[in-house]
């Protein structure tokens, strides 16, 4: 068996001699620090998810009939007649939101063991790009079931554009098609998310991971290992505290799949809609342009830039700076490689200024998902009874979005002005497993 | 060990954070205790369901045959008891009252109830169906404490009964409003017999609202179990092959 692979092999071989170096540039002898952490499981997770997310879309399209009279049921028709329909949407839907959450953690690490900084700007940059065009893509999969959240989400979202002075109304028209999001609206709406964004969203993770391989991954310890001493156990060149990512990454990146499959299986055999979080209660009532549902509001990963939208008020007659907000609040993350001039990389050498910003800044980002999704308004008058809700809810809010904006000003003051005091960085890494 | 200590802690916290949340949506709702595993409780739900509701209500994505094989009845059973309008085994419970003059009749004609337990929640069904009573201001004589001013006119009264609204005294300015529910005429069940059947109802058309959950929980603890395996091979070839990192 073993000489049918290897004559295999050697058969390819001699007609693309080519392939060969590729896969060991990237896999063999790509040399990842050894000191990866539970952190660094997310990228790989994240890479899973979006080929669960492709296999599975596929089979959805199979069944899917994208038009406004029969989106909706034939959903259902997935969920009921199609042999094993309900597993492969459920695996789609469940896919969607922990996307975001591997990807919010996965940016998460980035922030915390400075993985945007130097010479990696270009794989935040790119990896900022895969975020936003995943949020793009998750927008428009969730418009396609066409329930009455779908219908509803997507004419807030797509009435943001017209908050743009001059050109905003016929700009709105432009992108549904119609005066209300209609069939139009769904046709698009599935012919970019089934085939253009998913293009350029692989095409952004092929650039990402080749921007990643130039300069090498970045690590806990935010050492660099390719300016420590070389020569380890494969290449006498190469950095000592490196580790060739096949087969080393590729069998401990297996334990962190399966830890995953377990949690996503467990969601989604037991709790497909999650109580409501991933697949929403009024999602399940078809698309209804004379019934606005009680509480129009995004899916939970759009929370947080929603609570932004909305803590925001309108100014000179314009509510067009709760959009900019919201944009900025997403801008602002691409500039991080900027706006943070610190050389220490780590969270573990940084200024104790910096853990606390950065502290801050994850409670905003998950309190704003608080007011996004609504749970404010239900928490005030539960807890504190007879309170005037929007006033403490607006009130609180805007502190969030001032702590969100503000950690971008700290940062840039914080190092701009030399005020953080760090700790020496090692010279190799300090850990590994 | 201890640095898995934070994120497990962080992953832990954010699914502990969203839990009270998950709790209120159903407000002060009673809990509905549906189990759509419970084949005898299915079953008697499907009974009520086509005696006292298919006269008004659809569930347009349910067909005959697929409620014959999930509730262990036969095509016999099914088309003898339950099917009253003469569709076929394979198609879906239409019924058969027509949406034009219905919607003339109750101002709105009926809801399919397909999802109507996905839409709304089983606490919520369950509450409403608790919740009727007696109201002669409404143009069909019912009124309920869940969904006011509901147009629907209550079919199982003559199980439950007769309820009747005692009312709050209206103060200056506000209206009154319905304090509490009473029997005020005994129905074929008993209160306690009520409440069962229509949790039994509910609990059918928790089922009709997703047939699939029966199979997700039929293999749901295998696919876990198989994965929890997976992941302890995993975990050992990672540990082999990690032997010689030094």
């Amino acid at each position: 068996m073993a000489n049918v692979f290897t004559s295999i092999g050697e058969w390819v071989n001699e007609r693309a001699p080519g392939m060969m170096p590729v896969y060991r540039k990237h896999m063999t002898e790509y040399y990842a620090p050894k000191n990866f952490n539970l952190w660094y499981y997310f990228g790989s997770l994240a890479l899973l998810v979006l080929v669960n997310q492709i296999v599975t879309g596929i089979f959805l399209t199979m069944n899917y009939n994208p038009s406004a009279a029969g989106a909706f049921a034939s959903v259902e028709y997935i969920m009921r007649d199609v042999e094993w329909g309900w597993l492969i949407r459920y695996m789609h839907s469940t896919g969607a939101s922990l996307f975001f959450v591997v990807v919010f953690l996965h940016m998460f690490r980035g922030i915390m063991y400075g993985s945007y900084k130097k010479p990696r700007e270009l794989v935040w940059l790119l990896g900022m790009l895969i975020f936003l065009v995943l949020m793009a893509e998750a927008f428009m999969g969730y418009v396609l079931p066409w329930g009455n959240m779908s219908f509803w989400g997507a004419k807030v979202i797509i009435s943001l554009f017209g908050t743009i002075p001059v050109i905003g109304g016929d700009l709105v028209e432009w992108i549904m098609g119609d005066f209300l999001p209609a069939d139009a609206t769904l046709n698009r709406f599935f012919a970019l998310h089934v085939i253009a964004l998913p293009i350029v969203l692989l095409l952004l993770v092929v650039l990402h991971l080749a921007a990643l391989h130039e300069v090498g991954s970045n690590n806990p310890d935010g050492v660099e290992i390719k300016k420590g001493p070389k020569g380890n156990r494969w290449d006498a060149l190469k950095p000592a505290d490196g580790i060739p990512f096949h087969p080393y990454y590729t069998v401990k990146d297996l334990v962190g799949v399966g830890a995953f499959l377990l949690i996503a299986a467990f969601i989604i055999f037991f709790a497909p809609t999650f109580g409501g979080w991933f697949l929403e209660h009024d999602n399940f009532i078809p698309a209804n342009n004379l019934a606005t549902p009680s509480h129009i509001k995004p899916v939970w990963y759009f929370t947080p830039f929603y609570a932004i939208l909305r803590m925001i008020p309108s100014l000179f007659g314009t509510a067009v700076w709760g959009v900019l907000g919201m944009f900025g609040a997403i801008a602002l993350l691409f500039l991080l490689p900027w706006l943070d001039r610190g050389q220490v990389k780590s969270i573990r050498y940084r200024g104790t200024g910096f853990k606390v910003a950065l502290g801050l800044f994850v409670v905003s980002y998950i309190m704003l998902g608080a007011v996004g999704a609504g749970v404010t308004a239900e928490v005030i008058p539960a807890w504190f009874g007879d309170v005037d809700v929007t006033f403490w809810e607006n009130l609180f809010g805007r502190v969030m979005t001032l702590i969100y904006f503000g950690f971008f000003a700290f940062l840039w003051a914080y190092t701009y002005y030399g005020w953080e005091k760090t700790k020496p960085v090692p010279e190799r890494v300090t850990t590994h497993d | 060990m201890k640095r898995y200590i934070f994120p497990v802690a962080l992953a832990f916290g954010l699914v502990v954070g969203s839990m009270p949340v998950q709790a209120s949506e159903g407000g002060a709702l009673p809990h509905a205790g549906t189990n759509v595993q419970d084949q005898a409780s299915l079953q008697r739900g499907a009974k009520l369901f086509f005696n006292y509701c298919v006269g008004c209500h659809s569930l347009k994505y349910m067909r005959y045959e697929r409620i014959a094989s999930d509730l262990g009845l036969t095509e016999q059973d099914v088309m003898q008891n339950l099917n009253f309008t003469g569709a076929k085994f394979g198609e879906a419970v239409v019924s058969h009252m027509p949406e034009a003059s219905a919607a003339k009749w109750f101002g709105k004609a009926p809801p399919d109830l397909s999802l109507e337990v996905r839409a709304k929640g089983a606490d919520w069904v369950y509450a409403y169906l608790n919740s009727f009573y007696l109201d002669p201001s409404r143009p069909v004589g019912w009124n309920n404490t869940v969904f006011p001013n509901a147009s629907m006119p209550f079919p199982m009264w003559e199980l439950q009964g007769l309820q009747t609204a005692v009312m709050t005294e209206a103060k200056p300015g506000e209206e009154a409003r319905v304090e509490k529910l009473v029997l005020s005429q005994p129905g074929k069940l008993t209160p306690a017999q009520f409440q069962q059947a229509s949790r039994d109802l509910t609990t059918f058309l928790e089922y009709a609202s997703e047939p699939a959950a029966l199979q997700r929980h039929h293999y749901g603890v295998w696919v876990l179990l198989f994965l929890a395996f997976f992941t302890f091979l995993a975990a050992m070839l990672k540990k082999e092959y990690w032997k010689d990192v030094h």
